[in-house]
């Protein structure tokens, strides 16, 4: 028996919610371990209040704790459940440091756990840059020149010594928080303060920069035997200075030779043993462009977003293989379970080229700071494959769903000179735009490389992609040789792009690709090259040469749409319906093909569905698998907006939709059409209208009357939402988004805004019954984003009589739309009356919610009545369930620590990147286990408040003045509080005064409610920004601060798994 | 670009452009996996007499420089690839890939699905292939004519003694075809080296004394070596001896074991291969199409010391009483991991414990 057979039960840590820098991949790390290990008849404990995930559906793990990633509650339930052993390499950093921490308070020693695969030891010297500097001198391996710093005058003292530019990384954070180049003593002095301030422990190291150098990541694998191996190698097509979440990223290197390939790999393996890895292991090197001279730059003793991307660009599975390690497994123990027949003791041999790249949320934050640096600020990311770069290049980019299927950014032409420079030289989201329109314009190639410090390599690939649009354009489309077209299908160019050079419709361009028999290949994912012969459906497609993909014909195939990359608005929740989908579809015999290009996610793992295509999501890419698969239904309401977006294109060609129809969802998705509907059921809904010029606009405004809720039309997570409170403000925001968006914002949206109670049904309807396995209510009143609300199930001050309109609202609309499958419906109640804010015919971001705490499989049933299952036949509850007698509290969580310039204040546009859950037998203790750690006596609020919600804020003020907190506020809120007869301390106005208040002394909250939110120059702005880089608990709407601040202390805080909350007994309502 | 056409023996023909030297140039088809080393295995003098199919799709990223060779000569007959790249980028690189290909006057063709090739490769096994610029419907014997093992060694091998090195221990490179990556590590490990041709008498090695032999890799089956096995045997028998690749298998036809074609060979960077002493997995750079039969080996001389992971098959060996090492393997790399350089140790801790034996003895 090679694994150590006294295991029987293992805790694995996950990673918590989804921030900037650690997301999605952790739940697909953690999924695949929980099932590796249970596969060795492992009992699993999972933990992680990260509600999203799949790795917290009940199938995963056997005991899903949804509990607060602290030490403390971690210790109960280790005394509850006393594991044998603990993983706390898959949890990402909050995973790591969690592990490292219950090692040092000696908890695991209290209570017999081992740690299993990389031991404490080894994470201490890959983690503590010291300890890891030491081991690397030990070595003799090369770093630059760097040394810890634990205060400002120390730093100061070093900066002498090794002279400027330098770089700063903080210790033990989240994606690199806190670092940065600094290239001056200011610059130095201000980043190092926060930078100490940001690290756990207090620890920064400041190091000689190495910027301009090519950047290279090595995965390495290693078992207890000693066994080393590297998955993947992969280069940064930004050079060292970008954070490697942020950069462009191709897999294998493209520019290294043998002789450099192997000097970094002999590196890695020298470094992993040293550390004693059992797992897997990240090394990043930077290696000099004119010379073999490298450097290790860095080391996580984790699985981590590049082993991820990783395991999906090679197909060896990363997170599975150090699962069995862990228990004791040797690599060559490991069966590979791409081939079949060889083991996990190979190195991968790739024959296509992988490129990454990320997704940035600037499409939302058009007002951050768009600069990358050594600070990850991208939300996600997109792989593609192909055969030759340019292909590949060309599918990532339109795989982004930015609106852009080229290296052509529409609006980068009207740059000057200087600014596109600019764009060049100081890398940002961009850049790789920039560099197609640089070379558009003609600029040298190596003005370009100069700016850039991108190898020659990269710009000449670019180059040629720019110079094969240029032989397009060159030709009329009736005489253009198929030759020529060859070509730009075989550089993966997209059909929206050609048909632009070549004017031509993209429809037509299909014809003749038909006429002239040119079609996309598929070929295999097969981790060996070809050199065996590989078991498993994991394909790509390429427009040359062989398809080798054979198609089965004996089941019914359904294909799943998967929503692309991780951003606001849309997140790992729709992979999680995605996933459970096709598990549905397996379940029910069908043969499931699923789309996505999301190399993080849960339904990009090759495991999952019957045969996984590796694709873009536009439809052109859809359209080629459908028709090679032949398959029998899409299923289009698991993938977010982006596959509703794709609904209108494949019904066009053919492709039978299921479930809700393609006119049903344009219904929906259409304001005046959807209005029109409500009508006729005589449901009430919001006055609004739609508006497409600036005279319609006023006129409107005026009829509705204010406050008025304005937005584009078809958005995600309410991109660009605003709330004015007269025309100024109005127009104002209009101005905005026209900039912004150069132009294209119209449609406009109008809507009167309500400032009444929001609650949210997810339902799941067959057109004629309907379930509605719970109704949740908002903390926030209308106005805040659904996402960025806090949530609270089942419903605190909701009566009967308005769930019982609600539910026979939703009847309605079920019925006569109809619905079949599921729909998300947002109300707002005001003045007893119930109104329609907004129906999604989609999933939604609280279906894996309120699926886990209620146990209703949702989206098993929603794909079970689209396949023509009628409700009644899956359940006897019909209508609104029973609610549970426990409480469910959902929070989002934000990245606010990463985004520059970003403002966080809560409004109609979603800004959270997760979230998280709390659970509890009352109220208070689910809220407990949301709420941040605030002290317990002589609470410091800061309160800034605008005019029109003062007198609202002050009676929260009061009650909390009873609790003793004590009050500062800036000028105007100060003399309110005042003229009411409470204490509190003045702070003017001045940016300065304020500064020097926070610098000083900080509070422990903020409340700062803003007039408008969102404009740099504000007080408010700054107000906020400063908490941000305090860490100082803010507030920005009253209801959140409400339900917080005056929570009542629970009488205890237990854990239980959802299991156990399961068997709690249910109160029907 | 050129159209040309590889025509395999067994009626598949596959189109791409030509490149390099337009000569129709026949060969057997093999396939090699790394994702690195083009250069490295172009040169490689075991690729003598083979059409090499890169099975990564993008080759020529980084150019040919003037230290990565294997050998002074493009020993490879022909290359096939999907897409070549034309300009290169890396500061040790002097001409392009095709630029080399012409100027050594090696035909290649680009823009093949290889990944598409490879599977026909494997389909059957050992196919012969031709690179032609008309595809034509003659095709006798002589049209996929085959040089015998011998031609091939005899065009890699050097004809005469090549002295490297200063050293003080004295290592015989019994060549075949050798790659320089060997001749560097023994020279690294200051050893000072004679490279003979493969067909020097073991008498006339005797006279150079060495205090130990390597048996060099090289092109071809081994089994048409058959007039060189008395002379590998002496040699091991009497001095401390190294096999590596073809020689690992001539070790092992010498002292009585038998060799075999293998279905497609082993080519490329990441075989992984158990050391049987200790357990531990090493990733191999590998290149060979024969393997040594594991039950011919005569276990009461030899005990087998690595096995492949993947398909079991004999990857090194050990004499059970003389200092007789033998790997199937490369463990000098180049293309690939050097992760089993340690076996150059091992040799050479055998040679200097014979020649510290053989010391002693004379003071005794």
């Amino acid at each position: 028996m090679p694994r150590r057979t006294q295991l029987k039960k293992v805790l694995v840590i996950g990673s918590g919610p989804i921030v900037i820098g650690q997301a999605a991949e952790f739940d697909y790390a953690g999924t695949q371990a929980c099932l590796a290990l249970k596969e060795e008849g492992i009992e699993v404990i999972l933990v992680n209040n990260n509600p999203a995930t799949i790795m917290t559906d009940k199938n995963i793990a056997d005991h899903v704790y949804m509990e607060p990633l602290e030490l403390e509650i971690l210790e109960k339930i280790i005394a509850k459940e006393k594991p044998d052993g603990v993983i706390g390499t898959l949890g990402g950093q909050t995973g790591l440091n969690l592990t490292v921490q219950l090692f040092e308070k000696g908890i695991l020693d209290q209570y017999g756990v081992q740690v299993l695969g990389t031991p404490v030891k080894a994470i201490q010297n890959g983690e503590d840059r010291n300890l890891f500097r030491n081991l690397m001198l030990d070595i003799d391996e090369p770093i630059p020149e760097s040394r810890i710093i634990k205060n400002l005058e120390e730093g100061l003292a070093f900066i002498q010594t090794i002279g400027f530019p330098v770089i700063l990384r903080p210790a033990y954070t989240l994606g690199g928080e806190g670092g940065g180049f600094a290239h001056n003593e200011s610059e130095f002095a201000e980043l190092l303060v926060k930078a100490l301030s940001l690290s756990p422990i207090n620890q920064v190291l400041v190091e000689k920069s190495i910027k301009g150098w090519k950047e290279v990541e090595y995965e390495v694998m290693r078992d207890k035997n000693d066994t080393c191996i590297i998955v993947c190698n992969m280069e940064n097509m930004d050079p060292v200075g970008v954070h490697t979440g942020d950069s462009i990223v191709v897999a294998p290197s493209q520019t290294l030779n043998d002789v450099q390939y192997q000097l970094l790999r002999t590196a890695s393996l020298k470094v992993i043993r040293e550390l004693g890895v059992v797992g897997g292991c990240n090394i990043q090197f930077a290696i000099h462009p004119a010379s073999n001279e490298y450097r290790i730059i860095e080391v996580n003793p984790r699985v981590s977003r590049s082993s991820a991307l990783a395991s999906k660009a090679t197909g060896y599975p990363i997170a599975r293989i150090a699962a069995k390690c862990a228990v004791g497994f040797n690599l060559d123990e490991i069966l590979n379970p791409i081939t079949g027949n060889t083991y996990a003791s190979f190195e991968p041999a790739l024959d296509y080229i992988v490129v990454k790249l990320p997704r940035f949320p600037f499409d939302k934050f058009t007002e951050a700071d768009r600069t990358l640096g050594t600070q990850m600020k991208a939300t996600g990311e997109v792989m593609a494959i192909d055969r030759t770069f340019e292909g590949a290049l060309n599918k990532a980019i339109r795989s982004l769903e930015l609106n852009v299927n080229s290296l052509h950014w529409p609006g980068l032409e009207k740059k000057t000179e200087d600014e596109l420079e600019q764009l060049l030289h100081v890398p940002n989201d961009l850049r790789l735009f920039a560099i197609g329109e640089a070379l558009n314009r003609g600029m040298d190639i190596d003005k370009v490389m100069s700016l850039t410090e991108i190898d020659y390599w990269f710009i000449r690939k670019l180059q040629r992609m720019i110079e094969q649009e240029e032989t397009l354009v060159s030709y009329q489309w009736s005489d253009i040789p198929s030759e020529v077209l060859r070509q730009a299908k075989r550089f993966n160019c997209s059909d929206e792009r050609i048909s632009e050079l070549t004017v031509i419709s993209t429809k037509d361009l299909r014809k003749k690709y038909k006429e002239i028999s040119l079609q996309p290949a598929y070929k295999l994912v097969d981790t060996c090259a070809g050199e065996f012969d590989a078991i498993t459906p994991y394909y790509y497609s390429t427009w040359h040469g062989v398809d080798e993909v054979e198609t089965q014909n004996e089941k019914k195939k359904i294909l799943v749409l998967g929503s692309g990359p991780i951003r606001i608005g849309q997140g790992i929740e729709f992979d999680y319906c995605a996933v459970q989908a096709t598990m549905a579809l397996k379940e029910l015999g069908y043969e499931t093909i699923v789309m996505n290009n999301n190399p993080e996610t849960v339904s990009t793992d090759y495991s999952l569905a019957d045969s996984l295509y590796f694709e873009p999501l536009a439809l052109e890419d859809v359209l080629a698998v459908i028709h090679k698969e032949k398959v029998d239904g899409v299923l289009v309401q698991f993938g977010g907006q982006t596959a509703i977006n794709l609904v209108e294109g494949l019904v066009e060609e053919g492709v039978p939709i299921l479930g809700t129809t393609a006119d049903a969802i344009n219904k929906m998705e259409d304001r005046d059409a959807f209005y029109q509907l409500l009508d006729e059921l005589e449901i009430s809904h919001i006055v609004g209208k739609v508006v497409s010029h600036y005279e319609e606009l006023k006129h409107s405004a005026k009829e509705i009357g204010f406050p008025i809720l304005i937005r584009p039309s078809y958005v995600i997570g309410g991109q660009s939402m605003f709330v004015s409170y007269n025309e100024s403000e109005l127009l104002h925001y209009v101005e905005r988004i026209e900039a912004d968006s150069n132009g294209q914002c119209w449609p406009l949206l109008l809507d009167s805004y309500l400032p009444g109670l929001e609650c949210e049904v997810d339902v799941i309807s067959d057109g004629e019954d309907i379930v509605i396995p719970g109704i949740y209510e908002h903390v926030e009143k209308a106005g805040v984003h659904s996402g960025d609300s806090m949530m609270l199930f089942p419903s605190v001050t909701l009566t009967t009589s308005i769930k019982e309109k609600i539910t026979k609202i939703i009847q309605g609309i079920c019925r006569k739309v109809p619905i079949i499958g599921v729909m998300n419906v947002q109300f707002i109640v005001y003045q007893e009356d119930v109104f329609v804010i907004e129906v999604n015919p989609r999933s939604s971001r609280t279906i894996p919610i309120i699926s886990k705490v209620t146990d209703v499989p949702i989206v098993d049933w929603a794909v079970q009545v689209q396949l023509g299952k009628r409700l009644a036949s899956l359940t006897n509850e019909l209508n609104v369930m029973r609610e549970p007698s426990y409480f469910t509290i959902k929070a989002p969580v934000f990245s606010d620590g990463k985004l520059k310039g970003v403002d966080h204040v809560l409004g109609p546009e979603m800004k959270s990147t997760g979230e998280i859950i709390g659970l509890g037998e009352s109220l208070e203790e689910a809220m407990n286990k949301i709420r941040p750690h605030l002290p317990s006596e002589n609470l410091k609020i800061f309160v800034s408040i605008a005019d029109r919600f003062k007198k609202e804020a002050l009676e929260l003020i009061k009650q909390l003045a009873n609790k003793n907190v004590r009050f500062i506020a800036t000028e105007g809120t100060a003399n309110y509080i005042k003229a009411a007869g409470l204490d509190v301390i003045k702070v003017t106005n001045e940016k300065c005064s304020i500064e020097a208040y926070w610098t000083t002394q900080q509070p422990d909250v903020l409340i700062n409610i803003p007039s408008r939110g969102r404009e740099r120059d504000r007080k408010g702005f700054y107000l906020r920004e400063l908490a941000t880089r305090y860490s100082v608990t803010c507030f920005t709407s009253l209801d959140t601060a409400r339900a917080i601040l005056l929570a009542e202390e629970p009488d205890h805080i237990d854990v239980c798994s959802l299991t156990e909350y399961m068997t709690k007994e249910m109160v029907k309502k | 670009m050129t159209k040309g056409y590889l025509m395999l023996q067994t009626g598949e023909v596959f189109s791409g452009d030509w490149l390099g030297a337009m000569q129709d140039t026949t060969g057997e088809l093999v396939f090699n996996t790394s994702m690195t080393g083009y250069q490295e295995m172009m040169t490689d003098p075991s690729y003598a007499g083979q059409i090499l199919t890169f099975c990564y799709p993008m080759i020529g990223n980084y150019g040919i420089n003037l230290q990565d060779v294997e050998s002074n000569h493009i020993a490879v007959s022909a290359v096939i690839m999907n897409d070549t790249c034309e300009e290169p980028s890396h500061y040790q690189s002097v001409a392009t890939l095709s630029e080399k290909l012409e100027q050594a006057g090696v035909s290649g063709l680009t823009n093949v699905d290889t990944r598409a090739l490879v599977a026909i490769i494997r389909k059957h096994k050992t196919v012969r292939a031709r690179i032609v610029s008309q595809q034509s419907s003659i095709t006798t014997m002589s049209f996929w004519k085959q040089e015998s093992t011998q031609e091939l060694v005899k065009t890699v091998a050097v004809p005469e003694y090549e002295e490297f090195g200063t050293g003080d221990l004295h290592i015989v490179l019994l060549d075949f075809g050798y790659k320089k990556s060997i001749l560097n590590e023994l020279l690294e490990a200051e050893c000072k080296v004679t490279i003979v041709p493969f067909f020097t008498p073991f008498e006339e090695i005797v006279l150079l004394a060495p205090d130990g032999v390597l048996i060099s890799n090289g092109p071809g089956d081994p089994k048409d070596l058959g007039a060189y096995f008395p002379t590998v045997k002496k040699l091991s028998e009497t001095y401390p001896t190294l096999g590596i690749c073809l020689g690992h298998q001539l070790l092992a036809l010498a002292h009585g074991g038998k060799t075999k074609k293998m279905p497609y060979g082993h080519r490329g960077g990441n075989h992984p291969v158990k050391d049987l002493a200790t357990g531990k997995v090493t990733i191999t750079s590998q290149n060979h199409g024969y393997e040594v039969i594991e039950d011919s080996i005569p276990n009461e001389a030899f005990q087998l010391t690595f096995r492949n992971v993947n398909d079991n098959s004999v990857e090194g060996m050990k004499h059970t009483t003389l200092p007789i090492l033998s790997v199937q393997f490369h463990p000098e790399a180049h293309p690939g991991p050097s992760d089993a350089a340690y076996i150059f140790q091992d040799f050479l801790h055998q040679v200097v414990t014979r020649r510290e034996q053989a010391c002693q003895g004379v003071h005794s």
